[in-house]
């Protein structure tokens, strides 16, 4: 046995099962279309080490998306197929059993969810089902982990029958006798969440409602990542770090290239972590005390809304309005994602269905929704002005979104698709699940940005030191100046931005800008083009050719909108 | 009475009749669950012509308009 995969609907708890079987820790949550991208790890079983690969979930093994496409392409490749079927709806989940079946590969059954039958008054006969289907079933619970362990000691037993393929009527006919013998229903009273439920899916409780989440939401992002910074790291930094970096600063010698470099300039005889931009100052101090508290806050928070099941009830609620900008309302996935980083987001843009959908999507996002870390530099930086500042570089992006949606609409051809999708019970989010997932993301961000941001702040120094910079801001000044109203060092910041954008925010900071240019700065450095891991990601998404096409429309629109920044305010 | 999904109003349970479109909507509409012979119930619609939620089985599925008027269903009325 070499590869085992991982089959079943989207939104059945594959993820959580993965992770049980492998220990690798991947991202679970509740919505169908979370794994967009196959994922694989080892498992033990005595000597054996097998290969076990998620699939994303499908309906069918007819390919009718990109998720299917893949699904079908792996199951040629497997020696075990664990098919994970939805307990609380096995009637919907059986038509790709019984496909799955016709397949010439060994199946198990695994029967998730099973906890969750007892409280919707379902009651399946394990053997019976055996028995109709001929392979082994066992009932599993993904979250907790029960039945695992019995999964897989009876993957021994696990049969091929290679059943004669039927058509399509004929297996729901079969399916409706099986479920007929094995699943009884009893009656049960609805439960506060079914009830919430249904109020958070009625347009006239629904709106409100998202209205409510969004701004709680919000709130206690701002809350926890503002709480974070005043009361632990600014704290910490300011006590700790910059005594110990003034001694070292002195052991380098102020005035060398070192210090320049590690420590950076010194303001009115100290550290400013905002000014300095040494890598071991600002490159340390920017990651870690600007924007990690706020990666945490929002992760945390997404973590939640995302395990309780939210998330579809919003895509529903805004389907219509997203509709008006070329895209369908799941579109609001790969947004919420893209907020917390564009790269992430940039994969989730696999849940559309076409291209047109993946090119709007992807260009509104490059555009008009800023990552994280931008949004954190930005509310360090300008929010020390007066919030309303802030609140016209957000309200410009978000009109931007719009009005650059709306056009797309009906500049591109063709028609948005429609939705359909299945809305999943809301499910009270577990803690251990949701700090584990957002540990999963923190340390993702640690890993992949921090030696960016030092690489960039590196490189802010070497270019300067090299005049390159200098030559740079000469040949751009018509524009910077010209047009945005901005000095011709801010160049800079836009070289680095293509590197990463929280390190070109921060470097507006030693600049001495005007509130004005501050505002025209941040908002065009959002615009202009994206960082360069969602860069490398949207070509693979949308292949070079869109990706080039996208990338213009976000210069001209940088463009037009600084110089019209320029003159309104 | 026969009506399409949209006509249906909020609350009113019926059984799905016939779905009337090509290959690919039948096969995607029903590999979701919502198949002919079911009972379904609508839970609601959204404005200017929005998606439509409606439960069947034990689940709860949001239907794009388009598709919804193309999926029939037997209620009673007077």
């Amino acid at each position: 046995m070499k590869k085992i995969l991982l089959m079943g609907n989207p939104n059945v708890g594959k993820s959580a099962i993965f992770s049980r079987l492998t220990g690798a820790r991947i991202i679970v949550s509740n919505y169908p279309g979370t794994t967009v991208e196959f994922t694989q790890g080892q498992m033990k079983i005595g000597e054996e080490r097998p290969l076990v690969i998620d699939v994303p979930g499908t309906y069918t093994l007819e390919p009718t998306s990109k998720a299917e496409e893949v699904a079908v392409r792996m199951l040629k490749e497997g020696d075990l197929v664990i098919n994970i079927v939805n307990a609380t709806n096995l009637e919907r989940n059986l038509y790709l059993t019984l496909e799955l079946l016709e397949k010439d590969v060994p199946l198990v059954i695994a029967l998730n969810m099973w906890d969750e039958t007892k409280h919707q008054g379902i009651n399946i006969d394990i053997e019976k089902l055996e028995k109709e289907l001929g392979v082994p079933v066992i009932p599993t619970c993904g979250l907790t982990g029960e039945g695992i362990k019995e999964l897989i000691t009876r993957f021994k037993e696990v049969k091929n029958l290679k059943t004669k393929p039927s058509s399509d009527s004929d297996k729901w006919e079969r399916i409706g006798e099986i479920v007929e013998r094995v699943q009884k229903l009893t009656h049960h009273h609805h439960t506060f969440l079914q009830r919430l439920e249904e109020l958070s899916i009625k347009p006239l409780s629904g709106l409100p409602i998202a209205a409510g989440v969004i701004y709680v939401s919000f709130w206690a992002i701002r809350l926890i990542g503002e709480g974070l910074i005043t009361y632990i790291l600014e704290p910490l930094f300011d006590k700790a770090w910059t005594p110990l970096m003034l001694k070292f600063g002195a052991l380098l010698g102020e005035e060398t290239f070192l210090h320049d470099v590690l420590i950076g300039k010194l303001i009115d005889g100290s550290i400013d972590f905002k000014m300095s931009f040494g890598v071991l100052t600002t490159g340390i101090f920017v990651p870690i005390a600007m924007v990690l508290p706020y990666i945490i806050s929002f992760y945390l928070i997404l973590g939640i809304l995302e395990d309780f099941g939210y998330l579809p009830r919003l895509a529903v609620l805004v389907d219509n309005f997203m509709h008006h900008i070329g895209l369908h309302g799941f579109a609001i996935v790969p947004m919420m994602l893209g907020l917390g980083c564009n790269v992430p987001g940039a994969l989730a843009l696999r849940l559309l269905e076409g291209r047109r959908e993946k090119f709007i999507a992807a260009t509104l996002m490059a555009i008009s929704i800023p990552c994280m870390a931008q949004i954190a530099m930005i509310v360090g930086l300008v929010g020390q002005r007066g919030g309303q500042y802030l609140g016209i570089i957000f309200g410009t992006l978000f009109i931007l979104l719009i009005v650059k949606g709306l056009i797309m609409n009906k500049v591109i051809k063709g028609a948005s698709p429609e939705m359909l999708i299945e809305i999943p019970p809301y499910r009270l989010p577990q803690f251990r699940a949701v700090i584990k997932k957002l540990f999963m993301r923190v340390s993702g961000f640690l890993k992949e940005a921090v030696p960016y941001v030092l690489l960039g702040v590196f490189f802010v120094n070497i270019l300067y030191a090299l005049n390159i910079i200098q030559y740079f801001s000469g040949l751009f000044a018509p524009v910077l100046t010209g047009l945005w109203g901005l000095p011709k060092e801010a160049i800079s910041a836009l070289i680095i931005g293509f590197l990463r954008k929280d390190v070109a925010i921060g470097m507006l900071g030693p600049l001495n800008l005007t509130t004005k240019q501050l505002i025209i700065g941040c908002t065009v450095l959002a615009i202009y083009f994206p960082c360069i891991a969602t860069f490398v990601m949207l070509v693979k998404e949308l292949g070079i050719k869109d990706m080039l096409k996208a990338a213009v429309i976000m210069m001209f629109v940088a463009l037009i909108v600084g110089t019209l920044l320029n003159i309104i305010l | 009475m026969v009506v399409d999904l949209t006509q249906m109003k909020p609350d009113e349970t019926g059984i799905i009749k016939e779905l009337c479109g090509g290959c690919d909507f039948t096969k995607r509409v029903q590999g979701i669950g919502v198949r002919p012979g079911k009972r379904i119930r609508k839970v609601s619609s959204h404005f200017w012509r929005g998606p439509q939620t409606v439960e069947v089985d034990n689940m709860r599925v949001a239907i794009g308009w388009g598709m919804a008027k193309k999926i029939f269903i037997e209620v009673e009325r007077e």
